[in-house]
């Protein structure tokens, strides 16, 4: 045994019952089994057990994440020095994003983990690991200017009222991360939206001819054809951009090639369902085309070439992350690809023809989580009245 | 023409210590019967310590059916009759002398099999359960194959010539169809039941998995399920007039010092069969069975327990202190899914597995991780839900009836949430049991 263990092993009895720090016992559990995996053997039914636990499951998604995040974390320093003009090293621009994108990335983590941590003592569970990917997801899916003040209640709102009122993690029907993006949205829209929210000048002053809108956002309010997308510093955007992710935006999702390599990692692991990403990208490419071949000048949104389409905004790093919570979506086979395509196509419906919202797919998603359990429902249904057939023939 | 099944869903886990060759006969110096293992009837005991019994007398009957009986496997003194919390028994033992036949004084083919002890080892579908006298089957499965981890022969080589006889027997049970499971490469072949050649990976072995490829059970309906062991037991039987109760039994597991086939007494004591099995100074876990389904006992006092087939003897691992166990990147630690290493390495060769739960209990978290190991037509989570809210009427609809506890042992297996589904489902099919 190593003195590391001894010595954990020596303060166990103090957060044990009748111990000093009883009150703070779930707290000792989630750090002891952080650091060891328990050494619980089975007590009934099958006597092995695969290795796979719920820890690795969630630090697998949020390795699934790191590609986006470091990206977007570089994408916050780059966007910085292209709006104020300044010429520095990538690792400068990475180091800015990371010092701009920290608070949030903390405030969220304390918030939510702090309840986590105060709702398992209450209820004498373990802590759940649930918020180890929505504390990440969180800050990568809202802009980087937003304050840590508004996070913060946004956070207790979204883990209180989304998460723990309905048993904690695996017992929520709305997606965590989502809801929290959701309650800034409606609760400060002035800080979601808008040109001077997706890029952190820092004080400094921006270069002739700055915009921070991002591509969404000036296609939503765009007149006439042929619209052209424009960078902070004024140059057009093309196609490489959208896909690389050099493009303002909510920090952590405006690359699509690292939402593809987090992809990949989800898929290989079988931490998401493939058939709920290709679903949704197949109803986000079909309402795409549509839009297209519509070609309604009165929403410019839906006139973007469709591969493009797919690039903007967080359509993509919605189907990859979001949409595969596997406790907010559909649990049936079948169920996931219904749910997997409306989400497509509600998205981009949105998109297009709601012009109060440049981004549909947060609102795609949430809406299909509540509309999972009723997918699953037929689905198990079916599989009920298959088998009351059976039994009437 | 044999019917062959293709089962697509399930996993053959790969566990070391395998028991190869022929079995070596061993002699067990005290045999104890474990009512415990024949669920469905509450067993009254009929024998006190002294008492002179032959092999094949009856030990126990049941209260509910006097009829049916657990049998002493030998002939020989009772030792014991020993109890548990609140008296409860848990074995009876019996010293083997003398080899003295029990003789039966019947024609009635229920009533041999009744009186022979045969009918407590088979079980019935629904609820699992030792068969209800009162009811016709509508089919018999007769399984000639376990595919659980290292699993040693259904049918003791000894009587196998027994089983065609037996075969024929069942039909005489039942109006519909006896079915004998098998895996291609037996070469079991038999006109005295239909043959089903079972390909795919485990659960194929599980009779409910057979019945639910060729007709699942529905409400109001009974399967007699039954190894092909037994049957043979049973045509010896009636061939012979007596019935050889030696059972064939694998050691096995990675922990078992030297992996290997035993012929003995059905009961015999472990302290016998494990002798120099087991290493010492190491904290062991012995499990009479395979490492799904089988029973946690003590070496030094327990005996081989149903269905007499299989000792599996794997690490305790409470001690292993595994630092950050989430983040290792051991290639010796088994997952099929991809999240660590041990794919790289085949997941085909043989993996070390201790008792560990290797993680916390949590709710149901993945979706889908349960089905691709459940080869049934029902959706497991949601009758897992049924069965953690009491549900009947929803545990019907769902099909609970098609189920037995050791059909959610791979699930159980692979679950990430950790869950106890096969104490679940064992409760949930005693509580609608004792209300229907």
């Amino acid at each position: 045994m190593s003195k590391l263990k001894k010595k954990i092993d020596s303060m166990k009895p103090m957060f044990e019952k009748g111990g000093k720090y009883h009150a703070l016992h779930s707290v000792f559990d989630g750090f002891y089994t952080f650091l060891y995996t328990p050494n619980e053997t089975s007590s009934s039914g099958v006597h092995i057990h695969d290795s796979n636990d719920s820890k690795r499951t969630m630090i697998t998604v949020v390795l699934a994440l790191l590609p986006c995040c470091l990206f977007g974390m570089w994408n916050v320093g780059y966007q910085h020095h292209l709006a104020t003009g300044e010429c520095v090293g990538w690792l400068a621009q990475f180091f800015y994003g990371l010092w701009a994108v920290l608070p949030q990335i903390l405030t969220a983590y304390i918030v939510g983990l702090g309840i986590e941590f105060i709702v398992a003592q209450l209820r004498g569970h373990e802590i759940q690991e649930g918020f180890l990917v929505s504390g990440i997801l969180i800050p990568m899916i809202c802009p980087v200017s937003t304050p840590c003040w508004m996070l913060a209640v946004a956070v207790a709102f979204a883990v209180i009222f989304a998460k723990e009122v309905f048993g904690g993690t695996g017992y929520n029907f709305l997606n965590v991360a989502l809801v929290t993006r959701a309650f800034l949205f409606f609760a400060y829209p002035s800080k979601m939206s808008g040109d001077s929210v997706f890029v952190s000048l820092g004080g400094s002053t921006p270069v002739d001819g700055y915009s921070g809108a991002t591509p969404l956002g000036q296609l939503a309010t765009a007149t006439g054809e042929n619209v052209q997308i424009y960078g902070v510093d004024g140059q057009i955007l093309d196609f490489s951009n959208l896909f690389w992710g050099t493009i303002p935006g909510s920090w952590g999702e405006t690359s699509t090639f690292c939402i593809l390599i987090g992809a990949i990692i989800l898929l290989a692991t079988g931490m998401a369902s493939w058939k709920i990403i290709l679903s949704a990208f197949l109803g986000g490419l079909g309402m795409s085309y549509l839009g297209c071949a519509v070609g309604n000048p009165a929403y410019p949104v839906s006139m973007v070439s469709p591969i493009e389409q797919l690039c903007l905004g967080g359509f993509m790093f919605a189907i990859v992350f979001m949409a595969t919570d596997p406790v907010t979506s559909c649990r049936t086979e079948t169920g996931k690809w219904i749910y997997g395509f409306l989400i497509g196509v509600l998205a981009m419906t949105i998109r297009f023809y709601n012009t109060g919202y440049p981004e549909g797919a947060m609102l795609a998603v949430l809406l299909m989580n509540c509309f999972a359990p009723l997918i699953d429902w037929c689905v198990v249904n079916s599989n009920i009245r298959r088998r009351m057939k059976r039994l009437a023939v | 023409m044999a019917r062959e099944i293709n089962i697509k869903k399930g996993l053959d886990i790969p566990l070391e210590g395998k028991a190869e060759g022929k079995p070596e006969p061993i002699k067990s110096e005290l045999v104890g019967i474990c009512p415990d293992d024949f669920p469905g009837y509450t067993w009254k005991c009929d024998v006190k310590p002294g008492d002179t019994v032959a092999k094949g007398s009856p030990l126990f009957h049941a209260k509910e059916a006097e009829g049916i009986k657990l049998v002493s496997p030998v002939a020989g003194s009772v030792e014991e009759i020993r109890r548990g919390e609140r008296r409860k028994i848990l074995a009876v033992t019996v010293k083997p002398g003398e080899d003295v036949y029990c003789q039966l004084n019947t024609d009635s083919l229920t009533e041999k099999l009744k009186l022979s002890g045969l009918w407590a080892m088979m079980r019935q579908r629904p609820f699992d359960v030792v068969p209800d006298d009162k009811t016709e089957p509508r089919d018999i499965f007769v399984t000639a194959f376990d595919s659980s981890p290292l699993a040693g022969n259904v049918i003791p080589t000894h009587i196998a010539e027994y089983l065609e006889p037996g075969l024929e027997a069942l039909k005489k049970l039942t109006k519909g169809t006896v079915y004998l499971a098998v895996r291609p490469g037996q070469g079991l072949r038999t006109k005295a039941a239909t043959v089903l050649d079972m390909i795919g990976p485990h659960p194929a072995g599980n009779p409910g998995v057979q019945i639910a490829a060729v007709a699942p059970v529905n409400k109001g309906e009974t399967v007699w399920t039954v190894d092909a062991g037994t049957v043979a037991r049973l045509g010896m039987l009636l061939k012979k007039g007596y019935c050889d109760y030696r059972a064939e039994v694998a050691i096995t597991g990675p922990a078992a010092l030297k992996p290997k086939k035993v012929l003995t007494e059905i009961g015999a004591s472990l302290k016998d069969i494990l002798k120099g099995e087991l290493k010492e100074d190491e904290s062991l876990r012995v499990i009479s069975g395979n490492v799904l389904t089988g029973v946690k006992v003590d070496p030094e006092t327990d005996f081989l327990r149903y269905p007499y087939r299989q000792i599996t003897i794997i690490e305790e691992g409470d001690h292993a202190d595994e630092f950050m166990g989430w983040a290792s990147m051991n290639p010796k630690k088994f997952s099929i899914k991809r999240t660590f290493p041990a794919f790289l390495r085949g997941l085909e060769k043989p993996f070390n597995f201790d008792a560990r739960l290797k993680g916390g209990h949590r709710a149901m978290i993945l979706s889908g991780e349960l089905d691709k190991v459940f080869p049934f037509d029902i959706y497991p989570e949601y009758l897992i839900k049924a069965m953690m809210a009491g549900d009947f009427d929803r545990m019907e609809k769902l099909g609970i009836y098609e189920v037995a506890p050791e059909d959610f042992a791979l699930p159980e297996f692979v679950d990430t949430s950790k869950q106890e589904l096969q104490k679940l489902t064992r409760e949930s099919l005693e509580r609608l049991r004792k209300d229907s």
